[in-house]
């Protein structure tokens, strides 16, 4: 019992930085109907902005938590920059274009950010800073928790109900349901999509940002494709959940990082990165919408 | 001058040629009509006034300004708005939250608040489901609410997307008796209509669009009088 309860921890804290991965890919594609695919490598990124960031502050000779917490928020926001950047560079032509230029177009700015991010960084993994020494404790018998991944527990809900409030109760996140909902419509009420649209790439790569530097803190070799199994078991994530919803990224993050812990511990470690796909498979044969979604039948 | 005029506009949809020189004008304090088939590039028309569809010549002027090339969200802040064909509420937002984004453009929350009772005034049946999803309305109370939605940005000229599309008889009724209430509140409205028989009886004037082009234009009055529009439009 106290294994199965000790994998249950390790399990939430592993899905909760999928699921700040999966909110990202599900804001995009809910706004646009793309599948970011470069969204894995904000993910990067956010880690290697935080390197950078920890080196500004000198955060690795001296730390504490307040030096980590600037640390995290500069990864943020640069990272939330640098999605801005995309966006207008390399999606904003390809909007009235087919939907497959747009995807094509994803794939290409991964491949660039990782092979810039080699260019940029270096081949050979880098070791971020232990900003935050490490301690273990005890919940119950045969139970721990390091600190690390409380911290990753604690920023990561805080992050989501902070998205949470901002979406359904703030003017600029009720225009974000509405352009979601419906371009022309969210015009016509004087919204400004491109703006929304930006503001909505800003989040997402923030919140991506804070995934990379919370994995790095606990595992502290960052490398320019780190990114990429990651991103691609949020994208699962999304899916799992139904994409295009936000609770519906934070609940399939969470099962998938479950999944993959109880498997990695009770299978055999092999299996961990085939569990994701396993899940895909499943939820595209049982309920294709996902968890949270409905079924919609496309307009022809 | 007009306060709003749209002169010689051409329209392309793709390949097909939507709007052929398009003229068209409404005065402060109208309610003018404009009447067609389907697929006689009325939406269109609605569309380009808003800035949601580019003319490829032409233009559209709204109280003295050229708004052809103005971008469709910028429009609504000048005064101009629509509610569009096909309502569009935002079904997964609530009935107020559709008024609110309605102002979206507006700072001054206290006359939001104002504005919006106002509209539970003129629309009773928005104000019992208030709190509810908009895409749980019926398909009459999802256009009272996409024309409240419209008024909310205080509008001077709104244009309406055929309001008596599927919607029950008796309500084609109530919303017409709105939509006079608006104009008789100094909002100048432009409709667009299959029913030509109720656009018309509470149009001043009134245009007819046949396959992209203004075919007639005459007081509402004598196009319902005229043998022509009641063969093609008022059933005989």
């Amino acid at each position: 019992m106290s294994t199965f309860l000790q994998q249950l921890v390790n399990g939430v804290t592993w899905g909760s930085v999928y699921a700040l991965i999966a909110l990202g890919y599900t804001m995009v594609y809910g706004i646009l109907r793309l599948i970011n695919f470069a969204h894995g490598d904000i993910y990067m990124l956010g880690a290697f902005m935080g390197l950078y960031a920890s080196r500004w502050f000198h955060a690795a000779q001296d730390p504490s938590p307040v030096k980590a917490l600037l640390v995290l928020l500069t990864s943020m926001l640069l990272s939330a920059l640098i999605g801005m950047l995309i966006e207008r560079l390399a999606y904003k032509p390809v909007r009235k274009s087919p939907r497959l230029s747009a995807l094509i177009t994803a794939i290409g700015v991964s491949l660039l950010l990782e092979n810039g991010g080699v260019l940029v960084f270096g081949a050979d993994p880098k070791f971020f800073p232990q900003l935050i020494p490490q301690k273990t404790i005890a919940l119950l018998p045969g139970v721990a928790v390091s600190n690390q991944q409380l911290i990753v527990l604690v920023v990561s809900i805080v992050l989501m109900f902070a998205l949470r409030m901002f979406v359904l109760h703030t003017r600029t996140g009720k225009a974000m349901q509405a352009v979601s909902h419906n371009h022309m419509a969210a015009s016509l009420m004087g919204i400004s999509v491109d703006r929304i649209i930006t503001i909505t790439f800003m989040i997402g790569s923030a919140l991506a940002a804070a995934a990379g530097v919370l994995v790095a803190l606990q595992s502290p070799k960052i490398e320019p494709y780190m990114g990429i199994m990651p991103g691609l078991k949020a994208f699962v994530a999304a899916v799992l959940g139904g994409i295009g919803n936000i609770p519906g990224a934070v609940v399939g993050g969470l099962v998938m990082g479950v999944a993959e812990v109880m498997v990695t511990g009770y299978l055999s470690p092999t299996y961990r990165d085939a569990i994701a796909f396993v899940l895909l498979i499943v939820i595209l044969l049982v309920r294709p919408a996902g968890i949270f979604g409905k079924a919609v039948t496309e307009k022809v | 001058m007009s306060q709003l005029s749209v002169e010689n506009l051409d329209v392309y949809y793709g390949a097909v040629h939507a709007l052929k020189g398009v003229s068209l004008h409404a005065e402060a304090g109208e309610i003018v009509t404009l009447i067609g088939a389907n697929g006689a590039g009325k939406t269109t028309l609605l569309r380009t006034i808003s800035g949601l569809v580019s003319a490829k010549s032409g233009r559209v002027m709204f109280e003295g300004r050229d708004i052809t090339r103005v971008p469709a969200h910028e429009i609504v802040a000048l005064g101009l708005s629509q509610s569009p064909e096909g309502r569009m509420v935002f079904a997964n937002l609530s009935v107020e939250d559709n008024l609110e984004l309605g102002a979206y453009r507006r700072k001054d929350k206290s006359e939001i608040r104002k504005d919006r009772d106002a509209m539970f005034q003129l629309f009773p049946r928005l104000l019992e489901r208030r709190k509810q999803l908009s895409g749980t309305l019926s398909g009459g109370e999802q256009q009272m609410l996409a024309i409240a939605r419209a008024l909310m940005s205080r509008p001077r000229v709104v244009l309406l997307d055929e309001p008596s599309l599927g919607i029950a008889p008796l309500l084609v009724r109530d919303i017409f008796r709105n939509i006079v209430e608006i104009n008789r509140r100094g909002v100048t409205v432009l409709l667009v209509e299959q029913n030509a028989h109720m656009a018309l009886s509470i149009a001043r004037r009134g245009y007819v669009l046949e396959t992209g082009k203004v075919v007639l234009e005459d007081e509402a009055a004598k196009l319902a009088a005229n043998p022509e529009v009641r063969a093609a439009y008022l059933g005989g």
